[in-house]
């Protein structure tokens, strides 16, 4: 039987804000445990939260770019259950009427195709503390430093069909809070987090197929991983004869599979109610209007005029704005350079990247600035080094040697464009390979590839390409006659 | 409304409750009068009100983003029963 696989996502990003969504405590990572907790994050009684500005204010602004309805009026609700990380026993979420609703996000497929991915909501919420269970002998330790942080949950519409779709659309969510600038996106530090419901079904059937919740999805890898398992699984249970159970299953990388966590039903009945604490949150045009005034260029605006404006090819564009660093570093290359933005894009895409990649380093922290690109990409256009030279240069620069010109200078690697030194080559090169020029006159005209490498090695790289071909195929029809 | 003995014996299971048998007919009686006096709200034409989700007719305020907060660990961890670490330990929860 043919099954089709549906899957909506829920991810939780972390709002970039300093102190806590209901607290003045810092949110900044990796403090001493329970050193930034204060009594309304430990739940004492008596204590009154009062929201974060900050966080209404990065919430719209996700709202807006995705296209979404940011609401005038919402409200916070209490949703109930016990769990030692959870100080109060309830978390303070939204359920009805949450700050966004109804956006939707255009994912590219590897196929080529777009597709459009709905985002039902997009709520606030705090965080919960974290539970530790290494070097504490039969118990568990919590820290209730995260207890309280933003967090900005974004549920999808069931739209994604497979594995590697729910990956591409949770990349491109990744992509926009960082365009955004409201979530750091860091995944090992827990700032970007994803579940995945899951369920299969007959194709062509409309009835969706019981799903199960896949937790800790803290990598495009793992999402993608976890989801084919979860498919193979299920479809396994239903062709054997049984059924799918509703429940939450978490991922275990180490052994690639999914486990079941705990019965849904019953940790689900969550009671939810509106928080008595806390007033409606309105917002005005005015306010609305502000948010929408800092709206960077969003990626896929960016991308098309990349396409427009410079005429670049869809993968590198892809690459080029991944993030709002690197495309920046691109304009600032190609501006530089003035009228070659494909060249730019080369070395950005290609000789850039590797050694960005080679030290582990992120865009801002590159080695060669991007107007010392410019000028190192300036002498290939000026003829003064060849591209092959030119990578060189570059490593150098990479090591802190100087700028593209002093490198250039003190090694003297500038081009060989004087006609007579690269004629004097070329001869040398010709009276030492007799054979191979006999065999140019018996018609292979490959063995001209085998003279410029000759040329090219004999001025160590230095001769100028172009006018090293122009003189041997002269030379070499000249003896042919 | 009239709850059930289940109804009762799966709210105090939420709640963390222990609830004795003899308990819980007293309390199928007691939280079902209060439903029911709830329960005549509904009788009230509420049309064209707009639902209020809190008893305040004012709007939330917001505090600027500031940490105005220090650490106070070892005071609030005094109470605590049982620390390591600078953790809280609690019994062995593991999924």
């Amino acid at each position: 039987m043919e099954w089709e696989t549906v899957i909506g996502l829920e991810i939780h990003a972390q709002l970039a804000t300093r102190s806590k969504i209901f607290s003045g405590s810092s949110t900044a990572y990796g403090a001493e445990p329970n050193t930034q907790a204060n009594l309304i994050d430990l739940g004492y009684p008596g204590v009154l939260p009062v929201l974060n500005a900050e966080a209404v204010r990065l919430a719209a602004k996700f709202g807006l770019a995705i296209g979404a309805t940011v609401s005038r009026r919402s409200i916070f609700a209490r949703k109930n259950y016990f769990y030692p990380d959870l100080p109060k026993g309830y978390q303070i979420s939204q359920y009805e009427l949450p700050i966004v609703e109804q956006g939707s996000l255009t994912i590219r497929l590897d196929d080529g195709t777009e597709k459009v991915i709905g985002i039902t909501r997009a709520h606030l919420e705090e965080d919960a503390g974290k539970s530790l269970h290494e070097n504490l002998g039969d118990a568990t330790g919590i820290d209730l430093n995260r207890a309280g942080t933003p967090l900005l949950e974004i549920v999808s519409e069931p739209d994604m069909r497979s594995a590697r779709e729910a990956a591409t659309y949770m990349r491109a969510i990744h992509q926009l809070v960082r365009y955004l600038d409201i979530c750091d996106g860091n995944m090992q530090e827990g700032s970007f987090r994803c579940d995945a419901n899951v369920s299969v079904r007959p194709s062509g059937e409309a009835k969706l197929g019981t799903r199960a919740e896949l937790k800790n999805l803290n990598s495009f890898r793992f999402i993608e991983k976890a989801i084919e398992y979860e498919i193979e699984r299920q479809i396994d249970i239903i062709e054997g004869g049984g059924k799918v159970v509703q429940e939450t299953r978490l991922y275990d990388s180490d052994r690639d599979e999914t486990r079941s966590m705990r019965s849904k039903e019953e940790a689900h009945d969550y009671r939810y109610f509106p928080d008595p604490d806390l007033l409606p949150v309105e917002l005005d045009d005015a306010f609305i209007k502000e948010v929408e005034a800092e709206l960077p260029e969003l990626p896929w605006i960016k991308a098309q005029r990349f396409a427009e404006e410079f005429g670049l090819r869809r993968d590198d564009i892809d690459i080029l704005t991944a993030s709002r660093a690197t495309a920046d570093y691109f304009e600032a290359v190609a501006a530089t350079l003035g009228d070659d933005p494909k060249l730019a894009a080369n070395w950005v895409v290609g000789e850039l990247s590797g050694a960005l990649n080679r030290d582990g380093l992120e865009i801002e922290a590159s080695r060669v600035p991007p107007h010392a690109l410019g000028e190192l990409l300036q002498r290939i256009k000026d003829g003064t080094i060849s591209g092959k030279i030119a990578k060189e240069v570059f490593e150098a620069m990479w090591n802190g040697e100087g700028t593209a010109d002093e490198i250039i200078e003190n090694k003297g690697l500038k081009q060989i464009t004087d006609r007579d030194a690269i004629e004097q080559l070329v001869d040398v090169t010709l009276s030492t390979s007799a054979e191979q020029v006999q065999q140019y006159r018996d018609g292979n005209q490959k063995v001209l590839g085998f003279f410029v490498g000759q040329v090219m090695k004999a001025s160590q790289g230095k001769a100028n390409p172009k006018q090293v071909n122009e003189i041997l195929r002269q030379k070499l029809s000249d003896e042919a006659e | 409304m009239a709850l059930s003995r289940q109804d009762v014996e799966h709210i105090a299971h939420l709640a963390r409750l222990e609830v004795s048998e003899d308990e819980i007919a007293d309390y199928v009686a007691k939280l079902s009068s209060i439903l029911d006096m709830v329960a005549q709200l509904g009788e009230t034409d509420t049309t064209g009100v707009e639902p209020m989700a809190h008893p305040l007719d004012m709007a939330q305020r917001l505090r600027p983003d500031d940490v105005t907060e220090s650490d106070q660990r070892e005071f609030f961890q005094r109470n605590s029963a049982d620390v390591a670490h600078g953790l809280y330990r609690v019994p062995r929860v593991i999924e």
